[in-house]
């Protein structure tokens, strides 16, 4: 196999599973096509009924054959039975050699690893966690595993690189000519943004919903002109509980709690904070606290920000309610009172994937953000992020949007702990890169925090006296002499089972099957 | 110079800032290497009442070795040793002395002779590890209703440079019931301040437990140190931010308290008998308290907003 080294220093093979693959060669250097991909085209008569009873006729009618894809949002998020329900579907009707794209795998789809093992799957492009994504790393699966961000899936479809032959959209409400949305039913889940591209740029699109409702479904979040049939399922779609949430939990660990006080410090420092200001939050426990933290100072300085981005949580609407933020752009909705809010508050809009991350569009949001506190696994001394290997190689998580709002952003902090239990995450190297070094400012833990060098907030940030600034390699540093020592690198074969991708198309690295 | 050797006379014997002082249960590994990054001023890791019976030679352990090869820099680190009539307690002294805490802290202290035979062992594990004699502090806290009444004799023992109430214990002992006010303490707080305050040592308020009313401890604290408490023991690193909030002076109280120093300053500079501000005189406790204030000032605007 030939190799090429990115500039992220990592050995990229020139070709692999027969795709030439482009080394990463720094933000906005990436592959470009001239032109959008374009589905085919379809003709619904005033005659055509659009409403099938069962999966397995609208799977036939699709014309779905051996080596084609299938694609999946991740709306449901754990509480999804979709993708499980047409997995098994499949794989009665015979087909094999499926490529599957959902926008994230979980733990609840463990149920379709007899078909990579069997050859029904055999390939994912998606993050993936779970058992799925264990059994990836132990090579159960034939093809690869290319994982990609929100935005860079959204960018795959839309320029062609993935080409969507049948787009599955588990619909929380739909009527009978595929109008949907995620705000009314059972089974709401608010945004349904990451389906967006799927409906746009697939050959075909199957809604599968519980919950039918006469001509016309508003309001409309995927409309009907994409849609070619409409399946009313006999078994439910989905389990509410595991789709929403009624309470996150913000993170009661004191560290946790103290590197997210330390977030908003660095925030404070940078200037950013201030009328107009935007911000992004995840729903982890501990940026769901530093988003608590941002509250409290907003109100006190009275700072009125502009817009927030979701993953949309109970803490940032409250925001939006109190008048801190004056819109919420929603990719996807975690609570029930995210939902409830994306129904009843005009200043709360869903958006697409492509609008919130893709770069190859007339401009997405995540441009426009002032800041964005992610996490990850590791961090390494170069200031590369890792979020979906673990310590020991394994993949265990997909990535979100962490590559794209940590370019968009202007000011980009990573919160991590120093240890995980007796596992050090800051690191000489890390086992492999999602989110590039160029694109990360600042990296806080609960002994300080390190300011890349090459950041345009290094010299403003440096002057502050409050902030407790190290060296990255000083934290590294601290975190070895904490625990006396190096753990060792896991040990993996020579197979790649996983690729990951820039938001671009380009190649950032590639994982290795763990040594049983 | 003579007013300057006066004001140290009475100052109190270790003038160290101590408004928080996290209790951190000896047996927690992960509890143990994090004590040091939550701010708290003063460490106590518990070998005492948090640690289960069959877990005190584990966490005794523990401890030791944490002592031994953390950093904890500037914050000063303590250790609640289990009381004088159990067996646990020489053994902790055994293994705790050689790592050179800065103080032990003597829990269920009803006597003069608790400290004095403290004292006593401290002196000898000091010699035998080659160690200078008296550095390691002696903290005792008061538990029970005689070691109220004794506790002027305590607060004058040897080594004893700082008294904490043991509000739990002290309220069940004397049959009161306990307060989220605190108010059946008041009287003792009152007296255990004015033993240490004559002695020149420094008392510490008793635990607030409510992990979850940050507004609450907020509150007690203040009123802590309005009577004239010097810190507050906590029990989580969440209570440290409440705390040094309460101890944070006002921007009024810091002006006045800068006029009087910068006027105490001045004084000796002229060679000045007396100290006056605004055309007031001012005494020596005043320059005192001042600096006080300011200390905690600094520390407050260092770490906090």
């Amino acid at each position: 196999m030939k190799f090429n080294t990115n500039t992220a220093n990592r050995k990229i093979p020139t070709e692999l599973h027969g795709r030439k693959l482009i080394p990463f060669s720094g933000k906005g250097k990436g592959p470009y096509r001239k032109r959008k991909y374009a589905p085919k085209i379809r003709k619904v008569s005033a005659s055509d009924n659009k409403v099938l009873k069962s999966l397995r006729k609208a799977i036939k009618k699709s014309e779905l054959t051996d080596g084609e894809t299938i694609s999946f949002h991740h709306h449901f998020r754990n509480g999804d039975f979709l993708l499980n329900i047409v997995c098994h579907e499949i794989a009665k009707m015979g087909l094999k050699d499926i490529r599957l794209v959902p926008s994230s795998i979980q733990g609840v789809h463990k149920e379709i690893l007899p078909y990579l093992e069997k050859g029904i799957i055999t390939s994912i492009n998606c993050g993936t966690s779970g058992t799925i994504a264990d059994a990836i790393s132990h090579g159960k699966m034939e093809g690869l595993l290319t994982i990609r961000s929100h935005g860079g899936r959204a960018r795959s479809i839309e320029n062609g690189d993935v080409e969507i032959d049948v787009a599955f959209i588990a619909s929380p409400t739909s009527d009978i000519y595929g109008n949907i949305n995620g705000v009314y039913g059972e089974y709401a889940c608010g945004s349904l943004g990451y389906a967006f591209p799927d409906a746009q740029f697939a050959n075909h699109v199957i809604a599968v919903t519980n919950n039918l409702v006469p001509f016309p479904n508003t309001p409309i979040s995927i409309s009907q002109e994409h849609v070619d049939t409409v399946v009313e399922l006999d078994k439910p779609i989905g389990d509410p509980s595991g789709i929403v949430s009624t309470t996150l939990r913000i993170t009661r660990d004191p560290k946790g709690l103290k590197i997210a006080r330390n977030c908003i410090e660095v925030l404070k420092a940078s200037g950013l904070l201030k009328d107009g200001f935007s911000y992004q939050s995840g729903a982890g426990g501990t940026t769901l606290a530093a988003t608590n933290y941002l509250r409290e100072y907003m109100i006190s300085k009275k700072i009125k920000g502009s817009f927030a981005m979701g993953g949309a949580t109970k803490s940032l609407v409250k925001m939006l309610e109190d008048g801190l933020f004056k819109t919420i752009l929603d990719v996807q909705s975690f609570d029930t009172y995210a939902v409830n809010s994306l129904l009843n508050n005009l200043n709360h809009i869903e958006i697409g994937a492509s609008q919130y991350a893709n770069p190859f569009t007339s401009g997405c949001v995540v441009n426009l953000l002032d800041t964005i506190i992610l996490g990850g696994t590791e961090v390494d001394v170069n200031f590369n992020v890792n979020t979906s290997t673990e310590s020991d190689g394994r993949i265990m998580w997909g990535m979100g949007g962490h590559q794209d709002t940590a370019e968009g952003a202007k000011l980009t902090i990573i919160a991590v702990p120093l240890l995980r239990g007796r596992i050090p995450i800051i690191v000489d190297d890390v086992i492999s890169i999602n989110s590039p070094g160029e694109n990360i400012d600042v990296v806080v833990t609960e002994r300080g925090m390190a300011i890349n060098p090459n950041s345009p907030y290094y010299s403003i940030l440096k002057r502050n006296k409050k902030l407790d600034i190290k060296s990255i390699d000083e934290l590294k540093k601290i975190a070895e002499d904490l625990i006396s020592g190096k753990p060792k690198k896991p040990k993996t074969t020579d197979r790649i089972v996983a690729m990951i991708e820039y938001r671009d198309g380009s190649v950032l690295d590639v994982i290795y099957q763990v040594e049983d | 110079m003579k007013k300057k050797e006066a004001i140290n006379k009475q100052k109190i014997k270790d003038e160290r800032l101590r408004r928080t002082r996290l209790y951190v249960p000896g047996n927690n590994p992960a509890m143990v290497q994090n004590a040091s990054i939550y701010g708290a001023d003063s460490l106590i890791f518990d070998l005492e009442d948090s640690i289960p019976l069959n877990e005190k030679d584990a966490a005794r352990y523990l401890v030791r070795n944490a002592l031994q090869n953390l950093d904890f820099s500037k914050i000063e680190v303590t250790v609640r040793i289990n009381s004088l009539e159990t067996e646990y307690c020489l053994k902790d002294l055994e293994a705790i002395i050689p790592t050179k805490p800065d103080g032990i802290l003597l829990p269920k202290t009803e006597l003069l002779e608790d400290v004095l035979t403290i004292d006593k062992e401290l002196a000898r594990i000091e010699k035998e590890n080659n160690l200078p004699i008296g550095k390691i502090q002696i903290m005792p806290i008061i538990e029970s209703a005689l070691g109220v009444l004794n506790i002027e004799k305590i607060a004058s023992g040897p080594r004893v440079t700082v008294i904490g109430l043991g509000g739990e214990d002290l309220t069940a002992d004397i049959g009161a019931k306990r307060t989220k006010s605190g108010k059946e303490l008041e009287y003792i707080a009152s007296r255990i301040i004015l033993a240490c305050a004559a002695n020149k040592i420094q008392a510490i308020d008793t635990v607030f437990t409510d992990i979850n009313d940050p507004q609450g401890l907020f509150e007690i604290a203040k009123k802590a140190i309005e009577i004239g408490f010097q810190g507050k023991s906590i029990i989580h690193p969440s209570q440290v931010e409440p705390v040094h909030r309460a101890f944070m002076p006002t921007e009024i109280e810091i002006a006045k308290a800068e006029k009087i120093v910068n006027a105490y300053k001045d004084s000796i500079k002229r060679g000045l008998g007396v100290i006056s501000v605004d055309g007031r005189m001012i005494d020596l406790p005043v320059v005192i308290r001042s600096e006080r204030i300011l200390k905690r000032a600094k520390a407050g605007l260092a770490t906090d907003e």
